[in-house]
């Protein structure tokens, strides 16, 4: 006879099964089975305060490592805060994993306390969810949880468990396959759709890699690299792509969209060919929609067809895993090489490195001696180097963290980026260090994004985790002032958050167990910084603060053609100017 | 716009259906109608889902119902190569006066009485969306005390199934995915 054990027992086992080494969780009532057997398990549990910070650490676990994250709540409210970070997950597809207690069976649908359908509610913003009512089903629910999570275009997977099956008397039989008749990603491409690929680019004058979070959750930075420097095809890394090719590239372009660089900006809208690679045509890379790349050919890659033609027309669509495309692209192309055809792009790279040249990424001194958060953020991204991981929370900072930090690794840059979610940045710098325990963790926050998951610092302390905080204190909700200050005659409703004033930050690190550091002048910015560097046993917290009137640029505004960008208030690129340029050099 | 007709596979599992309508809705596409029953395979359920939608909405609709796992497999049926049928049950009124009148209507659109009451007949009628709405506005003078309606349920003509090749059993082998 089997032995029998009880349906927590089970989960604990399957997720052992599954090689789950760490959870980020909080317990209560109908999880509270699963937790007694976990005390006796391997997985390392880390308590956190609050269950959004929870999913936000299972998410940065997962895009440092690349390796699945696990949150785990209660049901009801424990189930509902963890909604933002499943929505999240969701938009950047991260492998994630939430497992939530649910009310008995018997109690399913009664509005019983601390009930909350949260499989339903999830239901939009899950790759896939489950409701396990059965303890037999645990094992295989699991199994296939995990699977979902971290094949294909990753995302995240709930896991809701009756209360009552947890404590049910079952026995455990990891499983040796999963009954999956729908789910089948396409992950080699087809090798017609590789040649036709190669051919465009062969044809092409202006091509630009247009690369994408996908190249980074495959893993495809060497290949791409290598795709790069056999064609000499310029590069733009969006927001999701920060690091997967090197910043220092002679060949990168930066990053494209509403903050990007006036080159990658430029380089997509003057392209023919747009070699799309893991990327969605995101609103905030393309602008207007009709006036983006207007004469670039498509080919597109994504291991997602339904991102394939979604917001612009594919010439040549590839579904397929991105390592593989570029991989195969680069043998196709190679033996196209050797066989003497070649693009020739050279002088298109060189009109834009011109325009690199012009148009560097740079950011005004103030006047009045204060703080730039764009020299904070740069001296910060150079002291701690391309070695060191970084997460952001989302606005001005975020910005200024993926333009002026060099990156040359991927899963070094970790942010919210489709879903933009402010508070993300503690504790997804919280479950990085969890997962990459030897390499130094820097969370880039806003002060306002810092005040929503804050908490976690707590987290930290008690849990040997030593994250650095660099608080970018503007004492504003900072972008949303920025557009008060160019779209709302400076009528500044409701974003001052007077954070230079109340609360103390420095006091508040020291409250919870951390170091707290302040910097106000230029001249101590390194030696802040360094000193922050040095303190490896204790979470730091360092509030710069800085001046509040900074903007992001360069900027293209909300629904406007990427034709005007601006590279500082009131300052346009002379676009056409570097087009007749380009127009005039000989074929 | 125009009306595509969607004969979608899924597995026979709790919630499917809200899945299906979750995404139509949060994606902005109306059904038309919607009709979902058992198929000859035990675990997989059949739905017939009318969308009036151009056609690139169309694939991105297909696109983003195939990326539901529980979704096994989507074909748009072709009006000319298959054949579609609705069920109406609808009580009309029937006095000693028109009740002959409302009987030859049956007759003539091969209709079914199901229900006889003094005042009203409840007919039965399968048919395709123009035959029904035929013999709905004959009936109408009569005076349509209530009317019920089948989604639209659709297969393709001759000899091949579509569950065929769909229905093999996918396996994968477990591993450890967080290893």
């Amino acid at each position: 006879m089997t032995e029998q054990i009880t349906g927590a027992q089970s989960l604990v086992r399957s997720l052992e099964a599954a090689g789950v080494t760490d959870i980020f969780g909080i317990p209560g009532g109908a999880i509270l089975p699963a937790y007694d057997p976990l005390m006796d398990s391997s997985i390392r549990h880390v308590l956190v305060r609050h269950e959004q910070g929870a999913g936000h650490a299972a998410q940065g676990y997962a895009a440092a490592t690349g390796r699945v994250g696990v949150c785990m709540a209660t049901s009801g409210p424990g189930a509902t805060n963890l909604v933002t970070p499943i929505a999240d997950a969701h938009m950047d597809s991260v492998p994630m994993v939430a497992v939530t207690g649910q009310v008995g069976a018997a109690m399913i649908g009664t509005d019983a306390f601390q009930e909350a359908d949260i499989r339903g509610i999830t239901m939009p913003i899950t790759k896939h969810n489950f409701l396990v009512t059965d303890p037999a089903d645990i094992p295989q629910r699991v199994a296939e949880a995990f699977h979902i999570a971290s094949t294909g275009r990753p995302g995240p997977v709930l896991v809701d468990i009756a209360k009552s099956a947890l404590e049910a008397a079952t026995s455990f039989r990891w499983p040796t396959e999963l009954q999956l008749p729908g789910y089948r990603p396409v992950t080699k491409p087809h090798a017609k759709q590789i040649r036709e690929a190669a051919k465009l680019i062969l044809e092409s004058r202006r091509p630009v890699l247009y690369v994408g979070g996908g190249t980074i959750r495959s893993g495809a930075s060497a290949e791409l690299r290598a795709l790069a420097e056999l064609t000499g095809m310029p590069v733009v890394t969006t927001l999701m792509a920060r690091g997967a090719f090197p910043d220092s590239h002679p060949q990168h372009l930066g990053m494209p969209g509403m903050h990007g660089s006036v080159s990658a900006v430029a380089g997509l809208q003057k392209s023919d060919l747009i070699i799309s690679l893991g990327a969605r045509f995101d609103d905030r890379v393309t602008g207007r929609l009709d006036s983006f790349a207007p004469g670039a050919k498509v080919i597109h890659a994504d291991i997602d067809p339904a991102e394939i033609g979604k917001n612009r027309h594919a010439d040549v669509p590839i579904v397929g895993d991105c390592r593989e495309v570029i991989a195969d692209l680069v043998t196709v192309l190679k033996a196209e090489a050797d066989a003497g055809h070649t693009g020739d792009f050279e002088a298109w790279a060189e009109f834009l490195s011109g325009i690199k040249r012009r148009y560097p990424l740079g950011y005004e001194t103030p006047a009045d001696g204060s703080l730039a958060p764009q020299y904070v953020i740069q001296r910060l991204g150079e002291i701690a180097g391309p070695d060191a991981i970084y997460t952001s929370g989302v606005g001005q900072h975020q910005m200024w963290a993926a333009q002026f930090i060099g990156y040359e690794k991927p899963m070094t840059w970790l942010n919210s980026g489709g879903l933009g979610t402010m508070g993300y940045s503690v504790p997804a710098a919280m479950g990085a260090k969890v997962g990459a325990p030897d390499t130094t963790v820097w969370a880039i926050d806003g002060d306002g994004c810092f005040q929503m998951t804050n908490q976690e610092l707590a987290t930290c302390a008690i849990n040997d985790i030593p994250i650095k905080v660099a608080i970018v204190n503007n004492e504003s909700l900072g972008m949303v002032r920025q557009w008060q200050t160019l779209f709302y005659n400076e009528r500044y409703s409701n974003t001052d958050l007077h954070s230079k004033r109340i609360p103390d930050f420095v006091k508040l690190a020291e409250a919870y167990g951390c170091v707290g550091l302040a910097c106000e002048t230029p001249a101590d910015v390194d030696a802040t910084i360094e000193k922050a560097m040095s303190i490896n046993d204790v979470p730091v917290v360092v509030d710069f603060r800085v001046n509040r009137d900074a903007m992001v640029w360069p900027m293209v505004a909300a629904g406007k053609s990427n034709d005007e960008i601006k590279y500082a208030r009131d300052l346009a690129p002379d676009f056409d100017r570097v087009e007749d340029d380009w127009e005039v050099r000989p074929a | 716009m125009s009306k595509h007709t969607l004969s979608v596979l899924v597995e026979d599992k709790p919630g499917v259906l809200a899945r299906i309508a979750g995404l139509f809705s949060r994606r902005g596409f109306n059904i038309d109608s919607l009709a979902v029953g058992p198929t000859e395979h035990a675990d997989v359920s059949r739905m017939t889902i009318v969308v009036n939608v151009e056609s690139s909405p169309l694939e991105q609709v297909t696109k983003q119902l195939n990326k539901l796992v529980e979704v096994i497999k989507i074909v748009e049926l072709d009006p000319t190569a298959s054949v579609d049928r609705e069920l109406v049950l609808v009580k009309v009124a029937a006095t000693a006066e028109t009740r002959g009148q409302v009987l030859d209507t049956v007759q003539l659109f091969r209709a079914k009485v199901i229900d006889v009451a003094p005042d009203a007949v409840t007919i039965q009628i399968t048919g395709n969306a123009g035959k029904i709405a035929d013999f709905l506005r004959v009936l109408e003078p009569f005076g349509i005390r209530e009317l019920v309606q089948s989604g639209m349920v659709a297969i393709g003509r001759g000899s091949r199934s579509i569950s065929e090749r769909s229905l093999r059993p996918v396996t994968v082998p477990a591993r450890p995915a967080a290893g």
